[in-house]
């Protein structure tokens, strides 16, 4: 009996082998590069690496193949496993891109006094002689740089993956670097601890009903190849009870990674728990990541039993927006109040998911959904690295009432913040509105209308809350001494100023980044 | 050979790994439970695997095992940060972060 080797399209998969290679270049940075140099060496090759996967990315994505009849474009490479196709090459460039902008956010170091969001050491107890030490030495996890291109390799495969074994290892590689991540805040390190604490074990839990799933599924189609399950559930083979418990349990953890009610009850304490830097990109990178998947995996393997699944996600599409929307107004903290908000996005995400559009008149589902991913991403981005402005002694100010007054203190930081909350809320002339119009569009057009009459009353409860910060921010005198802005090195400056330009330029003029998604096509089967 | 007993078991370890899970106060215990339920998806995919008669299920399950194991390290690091903080492992002593 011989061996075959098996054959990988090494060029088409450049993108994912350059994050993935960066990442290994960056442990042995660790291993072998003297301490005083390693923050800037990590961060340069994080930065160049990225910049080369996107450059990479633009690549193949003009190079996709037309395929069959001409609605989507690209190839399944590495023996079936992943599928680069339109929607995966459009993903990844919006990931490589945000990961960029985050990068940057990791490597400030000018907003605590020369030192860096992340633990001096983390295996220091909060509180000791060792941990001060490690301060005043300048100490400073740079692991952190190689742990990030990791979650970003992973955000990238999870998508594209065409089978279900790669899919549920691409949710490992996302997701463990990122519990790390979670614990290294360098102040407030028990909240810190205690997100990554959180994070993990629901985060495993999770995974474990995902897996049980992808066994249930594979019980009923005999492959894990998302083709072949696509095939048996067109025809119908193989037990019921298999197919609908495996769609269920795989739903679980797919939720659970987009922050859906009844499974987002990780976010708030994640997000508010985690640095900063790390919440930005946690925040948009993760949900793009899995509502690729979401999308591949519902919209080409079980594309045929959707009058099965539809029901579940209208309830979950529903739910979610609605705690995302209620909880948020009852908030006293920024971050969790713009944790809830990303709640109440990710349901109006599956809402334009579940309208199952497929185009012809007006834009499709996939494209709706692709490019709201983009909008929310650079809002989100842009708003938490407002966030990391607003300090007081003890860090960042994070309490609401620490916001009070902010627009007499800092009229440029408050009215960005303020643009940003707008965004988020939906008013015209931001990305959010053109975002939000895409997504009920096409589920309106798709079908959908009653949950879209929900989704537009929804969204003005949540305008609500965004509004409340404003009003507190310009209306309200300051409680106490007022929070000082810190002066942000150009590492800041310029993911706030990208986040800004991204979500002015996508409500003005949407239409190129609609006719990228679009172009994008539809998934290949 | 006759599947049904072994995916019966396998439902009946993800069961007791999951309510594990929601009622041990442990976090070493709980994420002993996590473990259990992995393994009750290793069972289900080799039993699978054996009624299908390919090999695909049981390829699965070394990849599951493997992602065990790197749960297991990252698990582990942050279960003994959060006990030599605060000296115990309780998961309902870590309630800073609510509402």
């Amino acid at each position: 009996m011989s061996f075959e080797a098996p054959h990988i399209e090494y060029a088409t998969l450049s993108p994912l082998l350059i994050v993935f290679g960066v990442a290994l270049v960056g442990v042995l940075v660790e291993a072998f590069v003297p301490r005083r140099l390693r923050y800037l060496v990590q961060s340069v090759l994080a930065l160049v690496g990225l910049v080369a996967a996107l450059a990479a990315t633009i690549w193949v994505a003009t190079d996709l193949t037309v395929r069959g009849d001409g609605a989507a474009r690209g190839s399944i490479v590495a023996e079936g496993a992943i599928a680069v196709d339109g929607p995966s090459v459009f993903v990844w460039g919006t990931l490589l891109l945000l990961s960029l902008i985050s990068v940057l956010l990791f490597a400030e170091r000018h907003l605590d006094g020369g030192l860096s969001a992340f633990a001096g050491q983390a295996a220091a107890l909060p509180g000791t002689e060792a941990e001060r030490q490690a301060s005043t030495r300048g100490l400073e996890h740079t692991e952190v740089y190689p742990l990030m291109m990791f979650a970003v390799a992973g955000m990238m495969l999870f998508p594209a993956s065409n089978d279900l074994l790669t899919m549920f290892v691409a949710l490992e590689i996302l997701s463990l670097p990122l519990y790390l991540l979670c614990g290294l805040a360098r102040r407030r390190r028990l909240l810190s601890q205690e997100a990554a604490l959180k994070y993990f074990m629901l985060g495993a839990f999770s995974s474990g009903f995902f897996l049980y799933g992808v066994a249930l599924v594979y019980g009923f189609s005999g492959s894990t190849h998302l083709a072949a399950i696509a095939e048996a559930v067109n025809g119908r083979i193989g037990g019921q009870g298999l197919l609908l418990g495996g769609i269920a349990l795989i739903a679980v953890g797919m939720l659970f990674k987009v922050g859906a009610a009844p499974f987002h009850s990780w976010t708030p304490d994640v997000y508010q728990g985690a640095p900063t830097a790390v919440t930005a990109f946690m925040a948009a990178c993760t949900k793009i990541a899995a509502f690729g998947a979401l999308l591949r995996l519902f919209y080409v393997a079980f594309g045929s039993a959707e009058r099965d699944w539809t029901p579940m996600i209208w309830i979950v599409a529903i739910l979610t927006m609605a705690v995302g929307s209620v909880f948020a107004l009852s908030q006293t903290d920024i971050k969790r109040m713009l944790a809830y908000s990303s709640v109440a996005h990710a349901g109006f995400l599956l809402v334009g998911f579940v309208g199952l559009h497929e185009g012809g008149e007006g834009i499709s589902s996939l494209q709706s959904v692709l490019f709201y991913l983009v909008t929310y991403g650079f809002m989100t981005v842009g708003a938490f690295a407002v966030v990391t402005l607003v300090r007081d002694a003890g860090g960042e100010a994070n309490h609401l009432a620490r916001w009070a007054g902010l627009g007499k203190e800092s009229p440029l930081v408050a009215g960005i913040f303020a643009f940003f909350l707008l965004a988020m809320a939906g008013i015209p002339l931001t990305s959010g509105f053109t975002g939000k119009w895409a997504v009920f569009s096409s589920a309106a057009q798709g079908g959908a209308w009653p949950l879209v009459v929900i989704a537009v009353l929804l969204s003005v409860v949540a305008a609500f809350f965004y509004l409340r910060v404003i009003v507190l921010m310009y209306f309200s005198d300051p409680v106490g001494d007022a929070p000082a802005v810190a002066v942000p090195s150009i590492l800041t400056t310029v993911t706030i100023a990208i986040g800004l330009a991204a979500t002015v330029v996508l409500g003005i003029l949407p239409g190129p980044v609609l006719d990228l998604a679009a172009d994008a096509g539809a998934f290949i089967r | 050979m006759e599947a049904e007993p072994f995916i019966v078991l396998s439902a009946i370890l993800f069961t007791i790994g999951g309510v594990g899970v929601l009622t041990r106060r442990n976090a070493i215990v709980v994420f002993m439970c996590v473990e259990l339920m992995l393994n009750a998806c290793n069972l289900a995919l080799v039993t699978f695997a054996r009624v299908h008669g390919n090999l695909d299920g049981q390829v699965a399950a070394f990849f599951v095992m493997v992602v065990a194991a790197a749960e297991v390290v990252v698990g582990l690091a942050i279960i003994m940060t959060i006990f030599r903080t605060r000296r115990s492992a309780s998961v309902d002593d870590a309630s800073l972060l609510k509402y």
